[in-house]
């Protein structure tokens, strides 16, 4: 009895503090052990790619170490209207993406629940498609003697066949099909989340369907649209099948010109270069997204 | 205090709502006087949500009409009926702080900037938050974001006020409180308010009347004391406070239960049967089996007692294996006297505690 309570004074206020702490740190350690095969899995297939592509990008062609590969982008044209070819197309189908899959996904979310889902399935099916038969398929819609040119055509609406192919217009066509589901999914979970009841408290106090929507709805479907903006302009910037086959040479993007440099002139140090900076771009815009949000989540909006 | 000139009557007649083959409400039909505070109280399912919704506008009944004072609001969309209304998860506005959320009905019709500060400010007062107009709404507690969203459906001096649970989602403490609060808000203020609910305490304690609704249809309109002194039907009977029921038989004017005459003081139905309403707090605990006259008196066993400090619940088997409850206060008299579980009692019932409804099924 006098020897138990002698050892819970000795404690003091620290009863058993250094066995909790040793506890706690084993836990830890058993945590990091359970953890292992995922990091050593994230290591080896991203990280040392990363690193590798990064290394290559300091060698010049000769194999000597040197700035060259990144000095090119500032030297060559090509390397800059490549650049500018790129985030353009990137901005237009990301804004033709919102245009249509604005309208989209908020009928999508004022449809019943089933109706919805049967729609959604038509939002999703050309999702399982392969993007190289979308991207024929496009083809042969867009071309010359395709399907939209021979009815207009026939219909007497036009005497010459439009250029729709072959073109930026063909790649801005493709790519915003191809990238459409990526905006409507997040925006139409995002809309699917804002409270009717909201919307109702709105008309209630005076605010007509219209207003409703100006000042409640679409304020609140902001969040979900820049989710959606976000994954289609970085997918933008890396594309690479619907330029190289809608563009007809003529638009060069970023993705094609990697392609380029290591395939026909096999100058590794040069693509990797390319990979570099598209990484870094595409990391300091999500970067800069992510502030955007963050201000306005903290009531930016509400000072306005 | 007086009827603020903004407070109308409502009056809904012959409203009808089906969804699909389902009907919800039928045939129904309720006046709310200018400056009441009406309770629509019931289950879930009842039709009393609905009934708001087709006040507030946010759903198109089948048949009837709506009328306050004489505008017939039937047809007119929800922006334009100029009715506050108080929702059952607040739904304020998450993207706007706690002055912008109170200042969007006056935004809506057009009211200048220092006008709209200034009745903003005297709506944060009235609901006790001044101050914190510049709060988000995810920084308030539940309490709080209950008086911004009461705020906000006032601070326009609608003609009516609809409030759809709105306590539901308070902890018991902080719901009791507001519901004392609530009801001195409508005393100052005197705005014709319809609230939903299915909680009867809190129903019993704020309304001027209360609608009890049932399948659709109001099965009585009273004041609180008269819906639990008289109820007219087994429902509201078992609804409103607890119950015990006991069939009993009428012929030629006289009520009889097991054989011994019932003293009711109301008329007694003239023949079939019927259901005796006894509320636990109304029967006593009988020290001899000859009470004065007027008393009923029913034997039954002592089953068992469950103190609860204040009061105690003793539940007792009748002759017909019945079972009753009775509470009553812990005072010493009572106590000393408390018969064991297992022995005979003798329980008293006053003519007229003694309530009468028919036994329908």
């Amino acid at each position: 009895m006098s020897a138990q309570s002698a050892f819970h004074e000795s404690a003091g206020t620290n009863l058993n503090a250094q066995s909790l702490r040793a506890d706690a740190r084993r836990e830890s350690l058993r945590l990091l052990a359970l953890l292992a095969p995922s990091l050593f899995l994230v290591f080896a297939i991203t990280i040392v790619p990363i690193g590798w592509l990064f290394w290559l990008s300091l060698f010049d062609e000769a194999g000597a170490f040197s700035a060259a590969n990144y000095a090119r982008f500032f030297e060559q044209a090509s390397y800059i209207k490549t650049f500018v070819t790129t985030f353009k197309v990137a901005f237009i189908v990301t804004g033709a993406c919102v245009l249509l899959g604005y309208p989209l996904a908020y009928m999508l979310s004022q449809l019943t629940r089933r109706a919805a889902s049967i729609c959604l399935i038509f939002v999703i099916l050309p999702f399982w498609t392969s993007v190289l038969v979308r991207t024929y398929a496009w083809l042969v819609i867009l071309q010359r003697k395709g399907l939209i040119n021979s009815w207009l055509i026939d219909l007497g609406v036009i005497s010459q066949p439009l250029s729709l192919a072959n073109n930026l217009s063909g790649v801005v066509i493709g790519m915003t099909h191809i990238l459409l589901p990526f905006l409507v999914l997040p925006l139409y979970a995002s809309m699917k989340t804002i409270d009717t009841d909201c919307l109702r408290a709105g008309m209630n106090l005076g605010a007509g369907p219209a207003a409703t929507f100006r000042q409640i709805f679409f304020p609140l479907s902001l969040p979900g649209l820049a989710s959606g903006v976000v994954i289609v302009f970085v997918l933008c910037l890396g594309f690479f099948v619907t330029p190289a086959l809608m563009g007809g040479g003529k638009v060069i993007m970023w993705a094609m010109r990697m392609e380029q440099t290591t395939s026909l002139y096999s100058n590794w140090g040069a693509g990797a270069a390319l990979g570099v900076v598209l990484l870094v771009v595409t990391l300091a815009l999500l970067g800069l997204f992510q502030w955007l949000l963050g201000a306005r989540a903290t009531g930016v909006w509400s000072s306005r | 205090m007086s009827i603020a000139p903004s407070a109308l009557p409502i009056s809904m007649r012959r409203i009808e709502k089906r969804f699909g083959s389902v009907a919800v409400l039928r045939d129904l039909n309720l006046d709310v006087e200018a400056g009441e505070f009406l309770t629509l109280l019931g289950p879930s399912g009842s039709g009393k949500t609905t009934l708001l919704m087709i006040l507030a506008g946010f759903v198109r009944a089948n048949a009837g009409s709506i009328r306050v004072g004489d505008d017939e609001i039937i047809t007119t969309p929800p922006h334009k009926r100029n009715i506050g209304m108080v929702f059952q998860n607040y739904a304020l506005f998450p993207h706007m702080n706690v002055f912008h959320n109170i200042a969007f009905p006056l935004k809506q019709r057009g009211v200048a900037a220092a006008e709209t500060a200034e009745r903003v400010e005297k709506a944060l007062d009235l609901v006790k938050l001044q101050g914190l107009g510049e709060r988000r709404v995810d920084q308030l507690s539940g309490g709080q974001r209950q008086r911004v969203a009461l705020a906000r459906a006032i601070v326009f001096e609608p003609r009516i006020v609809l409030m759809d649970e709105p306590l539901s989602a308070l902890d018991k403490g902080l719901r009791e409180h507001m519901q004392i609060e609530l009801r001195s808000l409508h005393r100052r203020l005197g705005m014709t308010t319809v609230y939903v609910t299915h909680d009867q305490r809190e129903a019993i304690t704020m309304s001027d009347r209360i609608a009890v609704m049932n399948g659709g249809r109001i099965e009585q309109l009273d004041k609180p004391e008269t819906l639990y002194a008289t109820p007219q039907t087994r429902f509201v009977a078992g609804f409103i406070g607890e119950s015990n029921f006991i069939p009993v038989e009428c012929h030629n004017g006289s009520v009889w239960y097991e054989g011994r005459r019932i003293h009711t003081a109301a008329p007694a139905p003239a023949s079939g049967q019927h259901l005796m309403v006894v509320r636990p707090e109304k029967l006593r605990l009988l020290a001899n089996a000859e009470p004065a006259s007027g008393v009923n008196v029913l034997d039954a066993t002592l089953s068992d007692i469950i103190y609860q400090g204040d009061s105690f619940v003793c539940y007792a088997v009748l002759r017909d294996g019945r079972q009753l409850t009775l509470r009553d206060y812990c005072r010493s008299d009572v106590l000393a006297r408390m018969p064991a579980p297992g022995q005979p009692i003798s329980l008293g019932l006053d003519a007229q505690d003694t309530i009468l409804v028919a036994s329908d099924g």
